[in-house]
């Protein structure tokens, strides 16, 4: 278990175990003194691979409320262009990771580190490097659009000549370009999401943190939103936490799920794709036969009765029971109709994850965090 | 930095009708009671030449409107300072500034900052009405001095625990009622003290002003309404702080 401690000066103590690995300095803005490299660090779980940079390393976040722990030892590692989707039903403490990885939250333990440089020794350099959407867009409703994006450009030390640029170009990638002199409280809701994204981008960070930046949008702006996000993943690294699957998979390069603020599954999406489609079967019968019979026949994999004639099959990974089923439908002649992998909802991923004593591979073993310790 | 905090907040007040209805209902007593105060003057000037040691025109046109304008500004800082952090917690605006690359010191001292600039904006109205008997007389110069001094201390001080104050709710209303309530009892603590040498008289606004009306600024006044502004900056500095901590 990791160290907990409020105390950022206590904390520095743990620094050289929670900087991760060599940062690759490409970045010329990266201060020469920043901390120098123990041994120790290249045992650390997260790798170190030279490409491409690394923009954002989180290592063992906690965060303690009281007794409850909202997030335990989550670590994270983004390299720039990557998208990264964190994913957890409400209350997984997803907005408190986020939260603590932008600064708004000392975490009880752990560090963050971006582009090279410690959020809590260096907070003002490593907030520069950062855009944040809160879930609630952080707007001055009082302001226009264009006034808003300016003071955020001036709060992100954003110097005069090019803060005019700045705006316009946050706008146009915003799609905000008619909106400069409206207010932003009788903007709509997409339209200040919008905003809220702007503001997040003037900028330009090296990391993009968003926290469910679709909730409460339409259709086509969910679609506009995304289009973005996929924009921006080609220049910057973006976290994107939300609790939609499908957006996870029509966004994101990787997923980290949360459960009850721990990670309970880290791998890329084709990894969650295969988690999801390879372990569960819909099947409908016109003729179904007893459930009994059904689960001998596909053994080990279990079978539930979803509905009349409907069942859901459940394999263990390794296992195909397809063409069992198929060919027992003929043979028997049960009038199958349908057999299509069952999309499991976003929960049903969480029961089969915290399910598993052993977490599927991919999620940080547990050396790092008791090498802090 | 802090003056881009500053900046934005002196739109937002002035975005609102709040300042303004503080600035027009300030100027409209206090142009009563400087009308009232010349007229009652002008009365009188005759005895007054034949008085040795008679009061001038400045203490008898221009301090009352300092003294009734402290009075104004213990009402109407609750006001203008209740808005200040605690809307931004109610909107969860605070994370544009929590996550900006500035430090609380510079959040605290740029909302500080509109605020002493909102106070200089109200003693220049009293200025130029003061300013405005020179046409017709002549008036004390060093006196008006030590009243606006004066004033200008008091209101900063105001504004430092009326900031502070907003930092601990996150209810506006709840701000101002709780504010103008440390005010008064700040205001009017000596009452409760009978014996001259009590220690209530120390830190009793009423009495620390009062020196400044009568035209003394004293080293001891200058540095406690500097001490109490930079105690409740620091205050307020350090809540902000907590919120990230432990919220």
């Amino acid at each position: 278990m990791a160290a907990i401690t409020r105390d950022p000066f206590v904390q520095g103590r743990f620094r050289g175990v929670g900087t991760i690995a060599k940062l690759p300095k490409q970045d010329t803005r990266v201060p020469e003194n920043s901390d120098p490299i123990s041994p120790e660090e290249n045992e650390n779980s997260m790798s170190n691979t030279a490409s491409p940079e690394v923009t954002l390393a989180a290592v063992g976040l906690s965060r303690r409320y009281g007794n409850n722990l909202a997030v335990d030892d989550v670590s994270m590692e983004l390299k720039r262009g990557e998208i990264v989707g964190l994913l957890g039903p409400n209350g997984a403490g997803k907005t408190t990771a986020m939260k603590m990885i932008t600064g708004n939250l000392a975490p009880s333990a752990g560090s963050v580190n971006v582009c090279g440089i410690d959020l809590i020794d260096k907070p003002t350099a490593a907030k520069a490097r950062i855009g944040y959407l809160p879930e609630v867009p952080p707007l001055y409703k009082e302001l226009r659009v264009d006034e808003y994006l300016r003071l955020a450009g001036r709060l992100h030390r954003l110097p005069k000549s090019s803060l005019a640029d700045a705006v316009q170009r946050a706008k146009r990638r915003a799609g905000l370009t008619d909106m400069g002199q409206r207010l932003i409280g009788s903007l709509s809701k997409g339209y200040q999401q919008r905003v809220g994204i702007a503001q997040a981008i003037i900028h330009d960070p090296d990391v993009v943190i968003l926290d469910e930046p679709t909730v409460g949008l339409d259709p086509n702006q969910i679609r506009e939103i995304r289009s973005l996000i996929r924009e921006l993943g080609n220049q910057h690294s973006v976290i994107l936490s939300t609790h939609i699957l499908p957006e996870v998979e029509a966004i994101c390069d990787r997923v980290q799920i949360l459960h009850h603020g721990k990670v309970v599954f880290a791998d890329a999406i084709a990894g969650l794709r295969a988690f999801r489609g390879g372990h569960s079967l819909q099947v409908s019968l016109r003729r179904p036969p007893q459930l009994q019979e059904l689960s001998q026949l596909v053994q080990p994999a279990q079978v539930e009765q979803a509905s009349a004639g409907v069942f859901r099959v459940i394999a263990p990974p390794g296992q195909d029971p397809t063409d069992q089923l198929l060919r027992a439908s003929l043979e028997r002649n049960w009038g199958l109709y349908q057999l299509s992998p069952a999309q499991a909802s976003v929960e049903e991923v969480f029961v089969q994850l915290t399910r598993q004593d052993e977490v599927a591979a991919g999620v940080p073993n547990k050396s790092g965090s008791e090498a802090a310790a | 930095m802090i003056f881009t905090i500053a900046a934005k907040e002196l739109r937002s007040m002035f975005a609102s009708p709040l300042a303004w209805v503080v600035l027009a209902f300030m100027q409209f007593v206090l142009a009563l009671i400087f009308l009232k105060q010349i007229d009652g003057f002008l009365q009188v000037q005759a005895q007054l030449a034949r008085t040795p040691n008679a009061p001038g025109l400045t203490e008898i046109a221009i301090v009352p409107m300092f003294g009734v304008g402290s009075m104004l500004l213990l009402m109407s800082i609750p006001l203008l300072t209740m808005r200040l952090v605690s809307e931004e917690r109610r909107n969860q605006t605070m994370a544009l500034l929590m996550s900006a690359p500035i430090s609380m010191t510079q959040i605290i001292i740029g909302k500080f900052v509109a605020m002493v600039a909102f106070l200089a904006l109200i003693n220049l109205l009293i200025l130029a009405m003061a300013l405005s008997l020179l046409a017709g007389g002549t008036i004390d110069l060093g006196l008006l001095i030590a009243n606006l001094i004066g004033l200008t201390l008091l209101g900063c001080s105001f504004a430092a625990i009326g900031l502070f104050i907003s930092c601990l709710t996150t209810h506006p209303v709840v701000a101002a009622i709780l504010s103008l309530a440390v005010f008064l009892a700040l205001w009017i603590i000596n009452a409760a003290a009978t014996d001259p040498q009590s220690a209530l008289h120390l830190i009793s606004l009423l009495k620390r002003f009062e020196g400044f009306l009568n035209g003394t600024i004293a080293i001891t006044d200058l540095v406690f309404f500097a001490l109490l502004t930079v105690t409740f900056l620091v205050l307020s500095i350090r809540r902000l702080d907590s919120d990230r901590l432990h919220a």
